[in-house]
């Protein structure tokens, strides 16, 4: 399993992630060998296992459809990097 | 007064012998005079903490107080804690004040436990050697060229060196263990779904779990007593009472079967560190304990598994972070597009990136079924050798890490070695078992763990089975050079 710059590339931009080009032959390298690593689950039989989700089996619970939170949007916004009358602000995205 | 244990601090504190305001100036001194080097400890909160204490005081005084009450402890950085830097470790958190508290959190603050501060960690959490930290490496107090361990590196050191009594931890692959092995205490990691994640930053959400650190079993169940617990704000939480920890503590081992499964003393375990645990081994027979070799199959399995499932799951959950609700965010943005990229490229360091990557690849169109799916398959297999051997055995028994502290630097170019570091934790992560790690030996100056698992939710089991090897040994008493 090898992984060339190009994947590296594609891989960072469907993450969003900045990464240096200088930096993709490192990534590449590594990443190549921890998929070739990971490479050895391939030789396990695994027909007719069930993909394990949760160690005791346990399903997610449902509660009341009621509302238990109060608005704090205040102090949630108060850690935010940039907002203006209670909306969070990006770069302009519809011209 | 740092060498107390805590019913010592607890009796001394009701009887008036000394203040917890006293206590924790006692623990802070400690902190600001020996952590220079050590670099345990990212963000100390001492007004806040001396706060505490005078409340705590008066609990005490009004006697109202419970074992946690005005005690000092370190909280690892991945727990919120309102109003208070909550790093992670990680340049993007750098910024970031939690506005709210997790709920370890809060029911540390509830017991009356007294934060001193956040302690360092490597980033998000990923990591074996708490190299990763943007606020630079920790380093072994028994060794200060050496490693702690990892994730929860900054707790186990702080505890070894006494600059405070416990503190927590998390562990996903070995984060409370591999680090309380290579500094000579006591943590634990419960079964998955014992203590609330909620607040605790995730990073892989199927593994994580909260735990404690500290000098000795005894210790330990108090702090996990605080911890441990229902919490309906965590949806994987799980509705079981919990055991009364202290109260289990003496029970007798005779009769108790200790399995060691054979894969965890193949030819990659140090040679001195087998002699540990054949030592270890010997005292639980003195204590009236039988062993059976047993065999977890797919045991060697559980590292690649694991660099499958832990990046699928940190890859989104670290999509949060993008720059938009907190966090880093860099200068001057172009478009959106290029906001995203450039504050996550800025705010993660270089084995987050790398995790993320994996993760994404792994998830990735296509490749879902080869990897994730497949890995999640194994680790059912995983589980599944679990399930039986304790069909036979009453808790299985093993080294927590294959060397003692390795030196700095030295595996951080080599991922895949580092990631084995962890080959005997990770197994119990994936089947969600509760594991421990206490002081067993010394080899060549250097602390070697030994690893207890138990079925799930005998946390009680555990602790008992490592208090009753502390009352007959010394190991967890004894302390790194300088820091007595």
């Amino acid at each position: 399993m090898s992984l060339d710059q190009d994947t590296i590339r594609r891989i960072a931009h469907l993450a969003r992630l900045g990464v240096d080009e200088a930096e993709n032959a490192t990534y590449a390298r590594s990443l190549s060998d921890i998929f070739a690593f990971v490479e050895q689950l391939n030789a396990v039989d695994t027909t007719g296992i069930e993909p394990m989700a949760h160690p005791l089996d346990a399903s997610q619970r449902l509660r009341p459809d009621v509302v238990t939170e109060t608005n704090r949007r205040e102090q949630f916004q108060k850690v935010a990097p940039r907002v203006d009358s209670g909306l969070y602000l990006v770069p302009r995205v519809i011209e | 007064m740092h060498q107390k244990s805590l019913s010592e601090l607890a009796a001394g504190l009701r009887a008036g012998e000394f203040t917890s305001e006293s206590l924790t100036s006692h623990f802070l001194d400690r902190i600001k005079r020996l952590d220079g080097e050590l670099n345990s400890v990212v963000t100390l909160t001492e007004a806040q903490a001396l706060q505490a204490a005078r409340e705590a005081d008066q609990r005490i005084a009004a006697g109202n107080a419970g074992p946690l009450t005005g005690i000092p402890f370190l909280h690892k950085d991945i727990f919120c804690t309102e109003g208070i830097r909550t790093s992670c470790g990680s340049r993007m958190l750098d910024n970031f004040e939690a506005p709210y508290d997790a709920t370890v959190s809060e029911k540390l603050k509830q017991a009356g436990a007294v934060m001193l501060g956040k302690t360092n960690m490597d980033e998000f959490a990923m990591g074996s050697s708490n190299e990763t930290s943007f606020y630079g490496p920790v380093k072994n107090p028994w060794d200060r060229e050496r490693v702690p361990g990892g994730s929860s590196g900054g707790s186990a050191a702080a505890v070894a060196a006494r600059l405070a009594p416990i503190a927590t931890g998390t562990d996903t692959g070995g984060s409370i263990r591999q680090p309380a092995a290579l500094c000579g205490i006591t943590g634990l990691k419960p079964t998955y779904g014992r203590v609330s994640r909620y607040g605790m930053i995730a990073f892989a959400s199927s593994l994580d779990q909260g735990g404690p650190f500290a000098g000795s079993a005894a210790d330990a169940a108090v702090l996990l007593q605080a911890m441990a617990g229902f919490d309906p704000r965590d949806s994987t939480s799980l509705d079981r009472p919990v055991d009364d920890y202290t109260a289990g503590l003496e029970q007798d081992l005779d009769g108790l079967v200790i399995g060691l499964p054979k894969e965890f003393f193949d030819e990659g375990l140090d040679t001195e560190v087998r002699a540990v645990m054949e030592a270890a081994v010997d005292e639980y027979r003195k204590l009236g304990a039988t062993v059976k070799e047993i065999s977890l199959p797919n045991s060697g399995l559980s590292v690649p598994v694991y660099y499958v499932v832990a990046p699928a799951e940190c890859s989104s959950n670290l999509s949060r972070m993008d720059g938009v609700r907190f966090g880093h965010r860099c200068e001057n943005p172009k478009d959106l597009d290029d906001l995203y990229t450039r504050s996550r490229g800025e705010g993660f360091g270089a084995e987050v990136k790398r995790r993320i990557m994996i993760g994404t690849y792994a998830l990735s169109a296509g490749y879902y079924d080869a990897y994730y799916l497949k890995a999640q398959q194994i680790r059912r297999l995983i589980r599944d050798d679990f399930v039986k051997a304790f069909e036979d055995v009453d808790v299985i028994m093993g080294p927590t890490s294959p060397t003692t502290a390795f030196k700095l630097g030295e595996k951080a170019d080599d991922p895949v070695t580092m990631y084995l570091s962890d080959i005997y934790t990770i197994a119990v992560n994936l089947a969600g078992l509760p594991g421990m790690s206490i002081p067993a030996g010394l080899v060549n100056g250097l602390p070697v763990g030994l690893q207890l698992i138990g079925n799930y939710f005998e946390e009680g089991r555990l602790l008992n089975v490592a208090h009753r090897y502390q009352q007959v040994t010394d190991w967890h008493t004894q302390r790194p050079a300088g820091y007595a």
